[in-house]
């Protein structure tokens, strides 16, 4: 039978060979819920399954970073009830901390070529930037899988995106991200499996990839996978400390619903326009949008290459007087890193506001809400209205984010 | 634990526009508006199906428990609302019946344990060749995909078997009672 990657993985987890299709149970290689969605995991699995313990208490823990610290009630109460749960049931908690969870996970080395891992993050499709399977799913899901530890899945079309060229600077993985649902629009890659491939992905390293991946879910997709190269083979195996790591390759012949390629040597910075991440506008044809505040940071580009950029952007610069510069690092662990190479102390310098990490500029606004009539630039993934609150919001690259808070104007450097 | 009929008979409601074309595209607010989304009782959601869908607000009061709802493409689309599959269960329909569904609408209707069965092209062959008449009695086969007259007798519809993981959540009482070890 001649599958495609999801067919392949979905395959390996549920003991017969599958096609689109199909509905399986599929077992997961890690089991996961956070403090938005952990705490209604909890209700139900002491509701149905009480006194049991979990599967495998070392595949199954909880991730905080939608609200981290807790700034209201409900989140602290939330926080609590599954912590408490953790110790019970002797389980790791990455607690308020650590960090966007799905980040976490792929630096502890958990997030594997061919690997399955569910969670209470619809951003968790990250994986497939190492060509892992991560789902987001609902909390009676969770439950389920937190209990038994497999779930059941019905196994997506596989559609081919082929980009070609060489992208030059500014122009950055971001770009190629907006540049895609530019072309397919935000319901392009529907109930699908991507196979992205072509050599702008196979340039791009980690952090390109992971902004890549990030954004499937609003191109309505299941998944995006970029096949592991060499290099990050070599650094998922240090990771995890399993040095037989094989990426997963669809094989030739198999059943694809559709192929788009395109040609990204001419690319130039981007925009997504409020109030939809498809609605995509060249940099270059925004004339005067004044900005209010600027947003560096998310599951898309919050890692320590996307804060270099925004570095050298900045260097010898300062934030607009009026205009609010926001940074979230993805991890303590890249944060750790930008301490380390005094890359805090130049953002502070140069005016901006460093916060700590976690999904603070998207999720619950923990680093602040927009106002009525501000316009901010963001690096995150979603720009719907009354999302990052009553202002309206333009999703760019980091590259984009920095100049704008420079100039205080949409603008590439 | 005795095992659910798998041969379900019961009224067809075919839920057509008015030139007798089954709706595509029934949204979650169609289905169960959101007005009602503070419901979380069970037995208060079946009134609200429907209720917000142009031409069938009827439908739960004439409704009786052993129904089979039939509609067109994508149904269920939009929102993740549990509701929208509950208030079927709650009226006591048996089964739907659509050409596809909305991917979130699907798992919450299959973790419920209700029988969804998908029929291909079922959206032209109702306009073209009318195999069902609106109301008649029909039995269908959630194991074979098989859908018959009333008697059992001739076969009007071929559609797509249930898959085993929807076999067993049906016959495990929906996602959160089910027990591996007592797969159907």
């Amino acid at each position: 039978m001649k599958q495609t990657i999801i067919e392949k993985i979905i395959s390996n987890h549920s003991g017969k060979e599958v096609k689109a299709g199909e509905i399986v149970w599929m077992n997961l290689d890690y089991r996961t819920a956070r403090d938005f969605g952990g705490a209604n995991v909890v209700k139900h699995f002491e509701k149905h399954f009480a006194p049991e313990a979990v599967a495998d208490r070392k595949k199954t823990f909880f991730t905080f970073d939608c609200n981290v610290p807790a700034n209201t009630i409900p989140y602290a109460n939330n926080q609590q009830i599954c912590r408490v749960f953790a110790q019970n049931q002797n389980l790791r908690v990455f607690d308020v901390d650590a960090g966007i969870g799905s980040h976490v996970m792929i630096e502890e080395g958990m997030v594997l070529p061919g690997g399955t891992l569910v969670g209470t993050d619809s951003h968790l499709n990250i994986f497939g930037s190492v060509g892992a399977f991560g789902q987001g799913m609902g909390d009676q899901d969770i439950a389920f899988a937190f209990r038994y530890g497999f779930t059941w899945f019905e196994v997506p079309p596989t559609m081919r995106i082929i980009l070609n060229g060489k992208i030059k600077y500014p122009a950055t993985a971001k770009d190629v991200v907006l540049a895609v649902l530019g072309r397919i629009g935000s319901k392009g890659a529907l109930g699908r499996s991507i196979e992205f491939s072509g050599n702008v992905v196979e340039s791009l390293d980690l952090s390109g990839r992971i902004t890549v991946s990030s954004m499937v879910t609003e191109m309505g997709g299941i998944i995006g996978f970029i096949t592991p190269n060499e290099d990050i083979l070599s650094s998922l195996k240090l990771l995890s400390g399993k040095y037989t790591l094989q990426p997963v390759h669809p094989d030739k012949g198999a059943d694809y619903v559709e192929t788009i390629e395109m040609d990204l040597s001419s690319l130039e910075p981007l925009v997504a326009a409020p109030p939809k991440p498809d609605n995509i506008k060249k940099v270059r044809d925004l004339k005067n949008v004044k900005v209010d505040s600027v947003f560096i940071g998310s599951c898309t580009n919050g890692r320590l290459e996307d804060f270099k950029i925004v570095s050298n952007v900045l260097r010898g610069h300062k934030v607009k007087s009026g205009v609010m510069l926001k940074i979230v690092p993805a991890t303590k662990k890249v944060f750790a890193e930008m301490l380390k190479r005094r890359m805090i102390e130049e953002l502070f310098e140069a005016g901006a506001i460093v916060s700590n990490p976690g999904c603070g500029g998207c999720a619950s606004g923990q680093i602040g809400m927009t106002g009525k009539g501000e316009v901010q630039v963001s690096t995150s993934n979603r720009n719907f209205r009354g999302k990052q609150g009553d202002g309206e919001t333009y999703l760019a690259s980091p590259a984009v984010a920095a100049m704008s808070a420079i100039r205080g104007y949409i603008c590439a450097p | 634990m005795g095992l659910k009929p798998t041969m379900l008979k019961g009224r067809a409601w075919l839920i057509t526009d008015d030139k007798g074309k089954l709706i595509d595209d029934i949204d979650t607010d169609m289905i169960f508006h959101n007005a009602h989304l503070a419901i979380t009782d069970i037995k208060e959601m079946g009134q609200h199906a429907f209720g917000n869908l142009k031409g069938w607000e009827r439908f739960s009061k004439e409704a009786a428990p052993g129904d089979l709802v039939i509609a067109g493409r994508n149904f269920g689309a939009g929102s993740s609302r549990q509701q929208a599959a509950d208030c079927f269960v709650s009226l006591g329909v048996q089964a739907l019946i659509c050409e596809s569904y909305g991917a979130i609408y699907k798992r919450n209707a299959i973790n419920s344990g209700f029988p969804i069965m998908e029929v291909h092209n079922l959206v032209e062959i109702i306009s073209e060749k009318l195999p069902i008449r609106h109301l008649q009695v029909i039995t269908m086969d959630i194991d074979k995909g098989n859908i018959y007259s009333a008697d059992g007798n001739q076969m009007i519809l071929k559609g797509q078997p249930l898959y085993q993981v929807q076999l067993d959540l049906y016959h495990g009482g929906g996602l959160l009672n089910f027990k591996p070890e007592v797969k159907a």
